[in-house]
């Protein structure tokens, strides 16, 4: 527990700099992608395109804001903002790095530090979907519906598949404070005692934000931009941040679930551990971007239900008798 | 009486006023000028035929109830998997009898085919 203005302080802190982060790997996925295909990405703006993100922003403030005529307005409204308040919510529990004192003051590097803390975490990141569908069901338009459906489909299934493999952590390290999970690892990567945890987490975080190449539910070349096909300015602005938030809190859950968190050799101070680790993972969400095309929406369920969720059964099998018998 | 849930509660409360805030900037500076034909829903060009909310294929309603059967077990997991290092083999063997009920589940959805799509 902190006292209330250190929160206060420490969340504004957060979402400036996760919103400054948002902004820089958009530029840096768009260079990265530019040179997986052998261009060189956007050079207009700024040298090397460093002003891109602010141009980004600039057209996201004075576009229009078009909202369908047959549109449910309020739910219309609502919906891009449920996906910006989960995203970032997901957040509010990780911790960067081991609290550090300041002023003879010890002061976490982390917003809140509830008992429950991974479970908060899998909670909002859940709760993401609400913003999806409803965006989709808002819109009163086909695209916008069908890519809703897809994602809805989509999300719970994989959500199964997150929850089940993230027990075997839990086992582990007894406990679902983030913390604590990340102090269990001081000598062993969890990655090296749960391959088969980890490589489900992944794929299934991969598909909980939507990402290549599980990103059906906005398929743009079937679906135009399937749930946010109706949204322009700012609230299509939205979904994006949205998912980038996404995508970075999927990284720093698999960072601290089975990457040691910021433990790591002592030339480097644990923070930017933490942040080199959360950095390499999203250089793989952009890999994967540029290597796989998109799966059939048909192989993606059956992944999902018969891959995917019998191995997660399997593995929390097996890591639950370890547990039991050596403890 | 402050927990560390509150901390929860003022980063969401943070992350609104950011949210809000944006909206309002962006409402000052956006143009707004609309007329029936910007209105139409997109469908590459073409006037929409119908309503925009199409009825959807049944087999969306299958694999939530689906869900909602292994999401509610998962639930019971969490408490368990916390505790497993001190209760040890007897907790093991019951949840694992829970496990082979639900798997059993599984199957029986798989054999009939409801897990097949198309």
């Amino acid at each position: 527990m902190n006292d209330l203005w250190i929160s206060l302080v420490q969340s504004l802190i957060l979402i400036v700099a996760l919103l400054t982060v948002f902004a820089g790997m958009t530029l840096v996925e768009r260079k990265l992608l530019g040179y997986f295909h052998l261009r060189v990405g956007p050079t207009r703006t700024g040298p090397w395109g460093l002003a891109q993100p602010i141009a980004d922003a600039i057209k996201a403030f004075v576009k229009e804001d078009v909202i369908p005529a047959g549109a449910d307005k309020f739910v219309f409204r609502l919906a891009p903002v449920i996906s910006v308040f989960t995203a970032l919510a997901v957040w509010s529990v990780i911790p960067v790095g081991p609290p550090v004192e300041i002023g003879g003051r010890v002061i976490p590097l982390q917003v809140a530090d509830p008992a429950g803390g991974a479970l908060v975490a899998l909670a909002f990141t859940s709760l993401h979907i609400y913003g999806v569908s409803l965006a989709g069901w808002a819109s009163q338009s086909k695209y916008s519906l069908l890519g809703a459906m897809r994602a809805a489909a989509q999300l719970i299934s994989y959500e199964l598949s997150m929850a089940m493999s993230i027990l075997g952590v839990f086992m582990l390290a007894g406990s679902l404070r983030l913390a604590d999970i990340v102090a269990a690892q001081s000598d062993v990567a969890f990655i090296w005692l749960q391959p088969v945890g980890f490589l489900i987490f992944f794929i299934a975080g991969v598909a909980e934000v939507a990402r290549m190449p599980f990103d059906l539910p906005e398929a743009e070349t079937e679906l135009v931009a399937g749930y946010s096909t109706e949204y322009s300015g700012m609230r299509f602005a939205m979904f994006m941040m949205a998912e980038y938030l996404g995508m970075m809190s999927v990284s720093a859950m698999v960072t601290l679930l089975y990457l040691k968190g910021w433990h790591g050799p002592a030339f480097l101070p644990p923070v930017a551990w933490f942040l080199v680790k959360v950095a390499a993972l999203l250089f793989v969400f952009i890999w994967l971007r540029a290597t796989f095309v998109r799966v059939r929406y048909d192989r993606l369920m059956d992944f999902g239900w018969k891959v995917m969720l019998p191995l997660s059964f399997l593995n929390l099998v097996v890591t639950a008798a370890g547990v039991a018998l050596w403890g | 009486m402050l927990s560390a849930y509150t901390d929860v509660v003022i980063f969401f409360l943070a992350g609104a006023g950011f949210v809000l805030l944006t909206l309002a900037i962006g409402r000052l500076l956006r143009p707004h000028n609309p007329y029936p034909e910007k209105l139409v829903p997109y469908e590459c060009g073409e006037i929409p035929v119908g309503e925009g909310q199409v009825p959807y294929n049944i087999r969306y309603y299958i694999f939530a109830l689906l869900f909602v059967v292994f999401d509610v077990e998962v639930v019971f997991l969490f408490p368990w998997a916390v505790v497993l290092r001190e209760l040890g083999m007897y907790a093991y063997v019951l949840m694992v009898i829970f496990l082979v009920m639900l798997v059993d589940g599984l199957v029986y959805a798989w054999r009939k085919g409801v897990l097949r799509w198309v």
